[in-house]
């Protein structure tokens, strides 16, 4: 399977030995438009393209000379801020990170799953967001205001540091099938954002977020596909850290 | 001008509001019912393995396989505690297993609140009566209570 870094380090290595031309592009898009039709449809545009382009350009040619009417989100377009998580040929990934070459000549592009439809590629984010709220994804201590920072060694910073990569995209909890039929279960984003409190040497709120994640909603609906891994735009572990909660609930509480 | 963002310590009204207490209060524990429910799907799939896996290489493979199976075969086998044990934990884990496994797929997948409510019961009734019957077969049952075979 290939990681993040390995794509990466693909388009690295074809930029050096330099992609020929511009390619023509097919793209397949799913359409969606509650003032139109309550159904979806299929759109198919044609454009030109550098194989380095990244896919969120493609989508900018599609929307600026094609159909002004396409709407996607996308604000930062370089993998940081987490707005244009799509499903693209069947995957989930950010339109940002994903190159022209990447996908070859015909691409379909799908909304990311398990969350209502609001118009195109737009879905309605609360659902994910009140789960990622669920889990109290902020510091909590108690035990005063110290003088200066709240210091930590390097090992205790090293325990969570994977899962403070996470953006909220939404391409994890989106590919989770457990997700898919009960948008109750709080998702792998959520967990995650758990995860990076729960293992925070400064921080005090461990055990409510533990009983939070224990409940009928929580870690213990989670079926271990990892399709979260897989979706993961950052390269979180992140069936790994949903492991590490089960692991900490079952033996922290001894 | 600087803007001062200052944390909001009013509701909305203006009164003020106390600062919610995260780490202690609420009883629930950490763990309960879904913890052990899913170390059990875990412990009771290795054992069910070794116990389904030995059920059926015993009573289904051998020359003749269920066709041997007969009430001798049976009086036989259940002479001894061992088996009668082996069948009654086969019966159990295997019934906790399955509906615990339909439980979680209701879940999953059926979304009404009483529509779930009531496919729960279904199983839980369901798997309550075999549960019962099974067991009172494994305890009770003696071969001279019988009339013979011919």
């Amino acid at each position: 399977m290939a990681t993040p870094a390995d794509v990466l380090q693909d388009s690295d290595a074809r930029r050096a030995g330099g992609a020929a031309g511009a390619v023509t592009l097919t793209l397949r898009i799913r359409r969606f438009n509650p003032e139109i039709s309550q159904d979806s449809w299929w759109d198919e545009f044609t454009v030109e393209a550098d194989p380095l382009d990244r896919l969120v350009e493609v989508l900018h040619q599609v929307k600026w000379y094609h159909d002004g009417t396409l709407s996607f989100r996308r604000s930062c377009a370089h993998g940081i801020c987490g707005s244009d998580a799509m499903l693209i040929n069947g995957r989930n990934a950010l339109a940002c990170k994903v190159l022209v070459d990447d996908v070859g000549p015909r691409v379909t592009i799908e909304p990311i799953r398990g969350l209502a439809v609001l118009k195109d590629l737009i879905v309605d984010m609360d659902p994910f967001l009140e789960g990622y709220r669920t889990v109290l994804p902020f510091l909590i201590n108690d035990s005063g205001e110290p003088d200066k920072e709240r210091l930590q060694s390097a090992e205790e910073r090293a325990r969570f540091d994977d899962t403070t990569k996470c953006i909220l995209c939404a391409a994890c909890t989106t590919s989770c099938p457990i997700f898919w039929g009960d948008e109750g279960y709080i998702g792998p984003a959520a967990i995650v954002n758990a995860h990076r409190f729960i293992f925070d040497s400064r921080d005090e709120g461990s055990r409510e977020r533990l009983k939070i994640l224990s409940e009928k909603t929580g870690v213990f609906r989670c079926r271990t596909t990892f399709n979260c891994t897989d979706a993961c735009p950052r390269g979180i572990q992140v069936t790994k850290a949903i492991q590490e909660v089960k692991r900490s609930i079952l033996f922290d509480r001894f | 001008m600087a803007t001062t963002i200052e944390r909001s310590t009013t509701s909305g009204d203006g009164a003020p509001r106390p600062p919610r207490d995260y780490t202690r209060g609420s009883e629930r524990p950490v763990g309960g019912f879904e913890l052990w429910m899913w170390l059990f799907m875990r412990i009771s799939g290795i054992v069910l393995l070794v116990l389904a896996l030995g059920h059926t290489l015993i009573m289904h493979l051998p020359s003749g396989g269920v066709d041997r199976v007969d009430f001798g075969f049976v009086a036989t086998r259940w002479a001894s505690p061992f088996w009668r044990s082996w069948d009654w934990m086969l019966l159990t884990l295997a019934l906790i297993h399955g509906i615990n496994g339909l439980r979680n797929i209701t879940l999953d997948y059926v979304r009404k609140p009483g529509t779930r409510f009531a496919a729960n019961m279904v199983f839980y009734v369901l798997g309550f009566t075999l549960f019962v019957l099974g067991t009172i077969i494994v305890v009770t049952f003696d071969p001279s209570n019988w009339p013979p075979v011919a």
